[in-house]
């Protein structure tokens, strides 16, 4: 939205820089690659945000995972020991709202209902700001379609396994999840069509809840006939012909069947509200409000439904549904009972995610753990995946943060990131590889270099506050 | 009573608090520990205000007989928080152009004046306030001279109790060259050769050249007397003071090739210039430091603007500016994000930039920078009484302020955001 973002493409150089960035760009590629299946983690401060915090603890990882935690942990022989003395170590942030590792746009806008498509199939692992993310302390993120829809397309959640292929950045074992969304967006109230291009129906909030209430009563029917299907089919009946696959039915049977999560990206309170008596009337649970600005007015409502809340710190006023947003929504909805995480929905806020948890003890008097809750423990229960991640504990996956300072600290920086037990980032190494990686890009602008005879106009790169269509408006 | 008129009672209650009395006031702030940004912090000290100034500041101060005595001990005080370039009071909700005044239609508007459209009772200057935010420049935006930014505190009835200084400087979007764009109307990326660009960013520095030529002329004619001789010209008037030198341009450019260009044509047309945005900035330090340019950067928390910059680009480029030797200020250009400018100052502090250079580029640089240091910047005697008072680092998160004052005036950190806060904690 106000932020910054990233180049919409490349031309000229372009390329060719790029191709030089992945061949030597940040260097925890190289990192990894001696994969150490025991590392010790000393002398650290261990914010565990489940069992407190530990002063002078060490962490043993085995396999990727948390092997031991606390004061006296002995080292096998043959580990790789991190010393951490005056530093922080914290659960890896887990961002609840990404658009991240996309290859191409979020939004297929052209149509009301798009669960027929994934994010999963458009992931590109070579997009920097996973490299970025990671560096600001980021392991997993939800990376959702966009807003365009009433009922979106299908999420991913990541590990950001910077140097790993699409596959390899997928969180194996986090259940799935959609898109929904409410109010302006999936309205189209601040987008013009392009020329030549209808308005598209839905057009008000009475038309997006009616989207979402025709596609389940169809998911329904839908499930009906495959359940006649199946049980004549168990009956031993001859000659059955199944029903015709529906690609776009499929996720919102699996919706209604408490198999796929639904993260619904909304605003005002009584869209939250309306959202939630239709989830009800078909009897499913809304995992996430996202953004969810005016949670803080049915806060008693959401945690009655069960549903968590993802929000943004302070963001507010960009639009008229944001108009009523606080910077004590977080604080009030925790306390009234709402599971609550702060996520980012840009690749530049989830840089700071732990600054934006601080905000929550100014705004509305969090403790230190609560606020840390938010981007860990809170959003991996919110995925699903907090048997997995989320907090210091034995047994759970080795993903990690090391930083200078306390995370809720302005001044706190990142040094180490882990992901299952390895170092993904490291900004020692990022910092000792600058020179060798800025003398290969000179060589190869060098090289590029047009000869006079053929002189070809110098291109410029876009403007960095070139804004892309994902942030126009969250 | 009822909880109606409980509630607009409490409204009205806020808003006198807000408001600047017209009499005058006399407070003590006695106990805190006082960064004056002058010298060495007061341990102890006591601050005393005095008709909308500071009076007096140091250990052994006596306190004035009737002052209002804020007692400080364990607090700290610190200057006002100043965002030089932002939007408040320029825009209300972003995506509802009714209440967006930043841009005006057409590229030369050397002559607006923000001033002119700032809405006292926005919302969000309270906002802001509350975070520490004492005073801004209100700055517009579009087209290649955009207007001038005006200078206000954050409270007032009216423009005339907000202003500072209506007339600060003039805002030029520093033309770019650039190949591809992103079209909003089609959602797509537009592609043009770079011949075509480029002859349109030369044609639009002829243009520049034009009116600074159309002006001197003007400036010439008005000096010896001819102005009766010709209509008046608004927009000439407002750029003869450019090239007299009365008026600094602010010119905002990010990319290293535009802020040379930009130093360039300063220096060939002797004009006072100021660079703002300047994320690559770090890659004419030396130019910059050499021709004693300051800049004003736009918000730390920005993604780099190479892919193949270091991560950090953003953190530690104020640090190396300031290695450097040149004179840098935080600013958020924006009106609700305003309250965030402490972090932008805070989040270059690890990359580099020390704490008080840090705390100075969101006090008393931004004031020197726009010419305002012999009013605000520092706690020092004769100066406005724009401070703010802190249970601790006011570049660190969890910072509360305590107290505010604005032109000597106690003014309350009540906003909108609080008040919802509370209507909506009461919900049974």
């Amino acid at each position: 939205m106000k932020r910054n973002h990233p180049n919409t493409g490349g031309t000229g150089l372009w390329p060719v820089l790029f191709i030089v960035f992945l061949a030597f760009g940040p260097p925890a590629r190289a990192a990894h690659a001696q994969n150490p299946t025991v590392t010790v983690i000393q002398n650290a401060t261990i914010l565990t945000v489940t069992q407190g915090t530990i002063e002078k603890g060490s962490i043993l990882i085995r396999d990727g995972k948390i092997a031991a935690v606390g004061r006296s942990v002995r080292v096998p022989a043959g580990a790789t020991v991190i010393d951490a003395t005056r530093h922080f170590v914290s659960p890896g942030i887990i961002d609840c709202h990404s658009h991240i590792a996309v290859d191409g746009g979020v939004n297929e806008g052209s149509i009301a209902v798009s669960s027929m498509v994934g994010i999963e199939e458009v992931i590109d692992p070579a997009d920097i700001d996973i490299y970025r993310d990671l560096a600001g302390g980021v392991t997993s993120a939800n990376v959702l379609h966009g807003s365009a829809n009433p009922i979106g397309g299908k999420n991913a959640v990541i590990k950001l396994r910077w140097g790993k292929d699409a596959k390899g950045l997928l969180f194996a074992g986090a259940p799935p999840g959609i898109k929904f969304a409410l109010g302006e967006n999936p309205k189209r109230s601040n987008f013009q069509p392009p020329p030549g291009f209808p308005r598209r129906y839905p057009n008000t909030r009475m038309g997006v809840m009616d989207v979402i209430r025709q596609a389940f009563s169809e998911a329904r029917e839908y499930r009906k006939r495959w359940q006649d299907y199946n049980r004549r089919k168990t009956a031993g009946e001859k000659n059955l012909i199944p029903p015709a696959r529906d690609l776009k039915l499929e996720p919102l049977v699996e919706i209604l069947e408490g198999k796929r999560l639904v993260h619904a990206h909304c605003y005002r309170a009584d869209e939250i509200l309306q959202l939630i008596r239709l989830a009800e009337e078909f009897g499913f649970k809304v995992a996430t409000f996202q953004h969810v600005l005016e949670g803080y007015k049915v806060a008693k409502e959401i945690a009655a439904h069960g549903a968590g809340a993802s929000t943004f710190s302070d963001w507010w006023a960009y639009k008229v549904e944001a108009y009523d947003a606080i910077p004590y929504n977080a604080a009030l909805m925790t306390q009234k009972g709402v599971v609550v995480s702060i996520n980012s929905d840009s690749a530049e806020e989830a840089r700071h995610l732990n600054q934006e948890a601080a905000k929550t003890m100014k705004f509305g008097g969090l403790s230190e753990t609560e606020a840390l809750k938010l981007v860990t423990l809170n959003p991996a229960k919110q995925l699903r995946i907090d048997n997995r991640v989320g907090s210091i504990e034995v047994g759970k996956d080795a993903d990690l943060v090391i930083w200078d300072k306390h995370p809720l600290s302005v001044y706190a920086v990142a040094q180490k990131v882990l992901i299952d037990g390895q170092v993904y980032f490291d900004r020692q190494k990022d910092i000792a590889q600058r020179a060798a990686i800025e003398k290969e890009k000179k060589a190869l602008l060098e090289k590029e270099k047009p000869k006079k005879e053929e002189k070809k106009p110098e291109e410029k790169k876009p403007s960095a506050t070139t804004q892309s269509p994902a942030e126009v408006q969250p | 009573m009822n909880r109606r008129r409980f509630f607009l009672l409490t409204l009205s209650l806020a808003l006198l608090l807000t408001a600047a009395p017209a009499f005058a006031q006399t407070y003590a702030i006695r106990g805190a520990k006082i960064y004056t940004l002058a010298g060495p912090p007061i341990e102890n000290g006591t601050v005393v205000i005095s008709n909308g100034k500071i009076t007096a500041v140091g250990r052994t101060v006596a306190i004035p007989s009737g002052a209002q005595v804020i007692n400080a001990s364990g607090l700290q005080v610190y200057p006002g928080l100043f965002d030089s370039v932002s939007r408040l009071g320029l825009t209300e909700i972003g995506a509802v152009s009714a209440t967006v005044d930043t841009n005006e239609l057409g590229d030369y508007n050397p002559h607006l004046l923000a001033a002119t459209a700032v809405h006292p009772a926005s919302e969000h200057i309270p906002v802001a306030r509350a975070n520490g935010i004492t005073h801004a420049v209100a700055a517009p935006a579009g087209g290649v001279m955009s207007g001038q930014g005006s200078a206000i505190h954050l409270t007032g009835w009216t423009i005339e109790e907000m202003s500072i200084a209506p007339s600060l400087a003039l805002v030029l979007n520093w033309p770019t060259v650039q190949t591809q764009t992103f079209d909003f109307a089609t959602f797509t990326v537009r592609r043009r050769p770079f011949t075509e660009v480029k002859k349109e960013y030369d044609e639009k520095i002829a243009q520049l050249e034009d009116w600074l030529e159309a002006a001197r002329h003007y400036a010439q004619a008005t000096e010896k007397g001819a102005a009766d001789k010709f209509e008046r010209d608004l927009k000439l008037e407002a750029l003869a003071r450019l090239v007299r030198g009365q008026l600094p341009v602010l010119v905002m450019a990010n990319d290293h090739r535009d802020i040379k260009n930009a130093v360039e044509f300063a220096e060939k047309h002797k004009l006072k210039i100021i660079i703002a945005g300047g994320a690559e900035a770090w890659k004419v330090k030396d130019l910059l430091k050499q021709k004693n340019i300051p800049v004003i950067l736009r918000p730390t928390q920005s993604l780099p603007g190479e892919e193949d910059d270091p991560y950090d680009k953003p953190f530690t480029n104020p640090g190396e500016l300031h290695a450097a030797g040149v004179k840098i200020a935080f600013a958020t250009f924006d009106s609700s994000d305003s309250r965030t400018l402490p972090y932008e100052a805070a989040n270059a502090v690890p990359y580099g930039l020390p704490w008080e250079e840090a705390l100075k580029a969101i006090t008393l640089y931004p004031a020197q920078i726009l010419g305002l240091a012999d009013k605000l910047g520092t706690i020092e005697v004769g100066k406005l009484a724009n401070l703010i008072v802190t249970d601790g680092d006011p570049l660190e998160i969890k910072t509360q302020v305590r107290h505010l004052f604005i032109k000597g005036q106690l003014t309350s950190t009540d906003n909108r955001h609080q008040q919802l806060w509370e209507k909506y904690r009461a919900r049974p």
